[in-house]
Formats: C-alpha cells, structure tokens, sequence
C-alpha cells in the first residue's frame, strides 16, 4: 500500500490522476501537465512535496558533522535560515541523495532529502554519526508537510492566503528562510521561478492548501513539477545522478567544495583523485521527436548518454541533460538515437529556461 | 469514458472505423489520450507500408511517456492524417476525430475479431 500525504484526498477531490513516486500515491497531473506548467511560469502553482523529508540535526558538533558529511560547506552558511544546496557522497565519490541544508543556529541545521532516498539517507547518517561519535541527534520530522508554491506570482499570492506571512518572509533574499509561528518559509524551489517552500505542521497542510487554493495558486502534480525542473537545468536523483554517479560528473560541480584543504568529507579523496571523467550538458532536439532518459548519444568525441529528457512547454521543443565525453561543447551539434534512427540535437549549457523565459 | 458504439476497438486502445468502401479509420481511444496526457508528438506509418496484425507501426510522445501503436488487422497504409502530426495536442482534443491512419485490410473478415464498445469497457475495467 503506497505512502499517503496529509493533502492526498485533496489531491484525490480536484480529480488529479494519481501515480506512485517512490512508494507515495502522488498527483501526476490534475487535467493538463502543459497548462500547470505555465502557470508556473507565468502565473503561480503549486505542489505537495510532503513526500520529501526533513530532518532536525540538533548538536554540539553539528556544524563539523555536516562539514564531513556532504561535499558543500555549511561553513558558509553564518545568516540565520540560509540555505545550501548539496550532494552527500559516498566513499566512491557517488551520490547517496541531494539535499538542501538550512543554518538555523550553529547547533542546529534543518536538513530536506528526496522521498525515495529517505529510509537510505536516515540510515547512512546514523551510520555517520557512530562513526564520528558526534554530539547530535537526528530528528526525522514526518510531523511536517510541504507545500511549494512557484511562480512570478507564488509570493504576493502566498501573502494574500497566509495573513501575517508578507512581514515575515518580504525580506528573504533566494536561498533563505525564516519562521512565521509553526510555517517555515524558504525563498527556494525545483522549478527555476520564485516562489516559496512552506514546511508546516501536518495538521495544518489542508486549510494551508485550501487557502493557497482561494488566492488563485494552481495546484500541478509531478508532471510539471519535472518538466520545469529539466527546463531549469535541475538534476533529479535517480535520473541525473545516483550511488554510481560523481557530482563532477553530473554537472554539479558547482555544489562540491573544495576550498577549505583541511576539510575532510566523505567521498572527497576519490573526485580529487579521478577529477572528472564525464560532463553533464543540455541538449536541444532540432528534428521532431521526444529526448527521454537512457539515450544514446553519438558525438565527435564518443558516445554519450541522455540522464532525462522531456518536451519542454516552454521551448516547444523536445530538451535532455545528457552525459557526455568530455571536450563536447556548447554549439556542437550531436546526433541522439532514437527508436533506431538518429536524430540531430544541438549542445547547450542548461538551464533551457527560468524565470518566465527561454534562455537556450 | 467516452467509448462511441459505432467503433469497434483493440485491447491495445486503437480504435477502427470500418468505412463504407471497407477500409479501416484508425485512431486511439478517449482513454489512451486520457492515460497518456499531453500528445506532443506522432509518428505515424507510410502510405503504401504492408503491415501485420499487432505489429507497432507508430508512436505517440506525451510529455509523459512513448507509447507503441498498433496494426489492428494486417493490410496495407492507405494515408496518415498529417493534420495530425502537424497538431498532436488534437488526439487530447477529440481522440475520435483525430484519426491517425488508414488501412486497407488484407482480409475483410478481419474486423470481426475486434472488440466492441462493450468488450473494450470491460477490457480496460
């Protein structure tokens, strides 16, 4: 019996068709995956992301726990609610999950991992903290629903369901949160818009939903929720990167840092040993079809390979990221096969579209 | 649902119209489109082609996913409906309109193994 969210029969009562997303019975779409898309770039949508999972490291060592744990370095993070994204890796240097950590105090970090790698990653950081004997614990919050609401209008329309809210979140910056009461509000999303990721208690998910629902936000199922992610040059775990993957790999290199020579973290000696064996670029169909994940890629260099692949509402054209031999470049024309036959696309540096735009 | 009677079906979601001259109009049901989402995309058979019962002789692309489509009898590709291809979000439109090929059957006696509408609702549940 698949998982359930606090939302679920909402989802059920607006007619959404519903799949199962890593053991969660999840709206796919509640009529047309193209029309909420738009609304997301253009107007402002919204989806139940309850599914994710946060967890509360609360500690003494923390802070140098997490600077061990994952290849970004929380270091950075010094303003209460900011937010860093990152891979945890494991010792091959492959990705265990990616995640989005927030400062909260020194002592304590809030921590947001994908549904499907939850029970994975829990496990790993138990592992993790035994290992290091680190002063922390580890709080897994399935007290707490998510809701994303994106859009050039997600904020001004969040303000105007949530009474109070406007004061307590105007002053975000991208990448940063803050309390209003029980809602946690951050300035992020998986869709290349602006917009908000409101964690709240369970309880509240449904009248927080409903009035979202009454301030004109859209609701749009994981259809959309992929198609504006890829247009944005977001990797998918599972898809883009995996145990198997390296983040230089998956072009998420900007995510690994090494600046600091004498942090050590887990999976940090191997990508300095290899460096990067592969590169992760767009592609852009130019004959008519549909890129979709696992295909093959022909270049001058070697063959590649498409990671995920859509049509793109935005583009009107069929867009994958793909992994490629290195020394492929942006301009490149490449040949991608497809059902036998092989079609011409060209390489481009993704993001393919955000903020309302196509930028490829 | 909307399964029209006067169509016969396959339990591949094709539907067949038999035309008066006997040759066969051929489409996806209401809830293929349904099932599939957004159309974005058709490849459809050549003109001339000879193709086999059950044999994929098309594609469709929705955002979602490519399915196969299927030779609901063998015969032979009188046309596809390049209006179509041209327009594929017309199969989300009216799946019943927006027919996909023609075939002229080898053998007439063909169409009386389809499904009809009754058989094609229980078939899907």
């Amino acid at each position: 019996m698949a998982q359930q969210t606090p939302l679920h029969a909402s989802h059920i009562a607006a007619g959404a068709r519903m799949v199962d997303f890593a053991g969660w019975d999840m709206p796919v779409n509640y009529g047309s995956q193209i029309e909420e898309h738009h609304a997301v770039r253009r107007d402002a949508g919204m989806f139940d992301v309850s599914h994710m999972l946060a967890l509360d490291l609360e500690g003494a060592d923390a802070k140098a726990f997490l600077r061990g744990l994952i290849a970004n370095d929380v270091a950075k993070l010094t303003e209460s609610g900011k937010a860093l994204y990152s891979c945890m890796l494991n010792d091959q240097g492959g990705v265990i999950d990616d995640l989005i950590v927030y400062f909260l105090t020194d002592t304590h970090y809030r921590i947001v991992v994908n549904a499907g790698t939850a029970d994975k990653d829990v496990a790993w950081m138990h592992q993790r903290l035994a290992a290091t004997g680190t002063q922390a614990t580890l709080a897994v919050r399935r007290d707490l629903a998510m809701i994303a609401v994106q859009g050039p209008n997600a904020r001004a329309k969040t303000w105007a369901a949530l009474p109070g809210a406007e004061a307590a979140s105007t002053g975000l910056k991208v990448f940063q949160a803050a309390a209003f009461g029980d809602i946690f509000i951050a300035r992020t999303g998986y869709t290349g818009e602006d917009g908000f990721e409101l964690t709240l208690p369970v309880d509240k998910a449904v009248a927080t939903w409903n009035a979202l629902v009454s301030a004109g936000v859209k609701p749009c199922g994981l259809g959309a929720r992929d198609t504006l992610r890829l247009e944005a040059g977001m990797a998918l775990y599972g898809n883009d990167m995996d145990d198997t993957v390296s983040p230089l790999d998956a072009g998420l290199a900007w995510t690994v840092d090494f600046k600091d020579e004498s942090r050590n973290f887990v999976g940090k000696a191997t990508l300095v040993a290899n460096g990067a064996g592969k590169q992760t670029l767009g592609l852009i169909l130019e004959d008519k079809g549909v890129l979709r994940s696992h295909q093959k890629v022909i270049t001058a260099q070697g063959e590649g390979e498409t990671t995920s692949g859509t049509f793109s509402p935005t583009l009107e054209k069929s867009i994958a990221l793909a992994r490629l031999p290195l020394g492929v470049a942006a301009g490149d024309s490449v040949e991608v096969e497809i059902r036998g036959k092989r079609l011409k696309a060209r390489v481009v540096k993704a993001p393919f579209a955000r903020n309302g735009k196509a930028l490829a | 649902m909307n399964t029209p009677a006067n169509l016969r079906y396959t339990a591949s979601h094709e539907w067949v119209r038999v035309e008066a001259d006997g040759t066969l109009t051929i489409g996806v049901t209401d809830h293929a489109q349904e099932a599939l989402g957004d159309v974005v995309f058709l490849e459809l058979p050549e003109a001339g082609r000879v193709v086999a019962k059950e044999e994929a002789i098309a594609v469709i692309e929705s955002v979602k996913a490519a399915s196969d489509i299927y030779a609901p009898v063998a015969g032979e590709i009188l046309e596809a409906n390049q209006a179509a291809v041209d327009a594929p979000e017309s199969v989300n439109a009216d799946a019943y309109a927006a027919w996909l090929f023609k075939i002229k059957p080898a053998n007439a006696a063909d169409v009386d193994g389809l499904l009809d509408a009754a058989g094609y609702e229980a078939a899907i549940g």
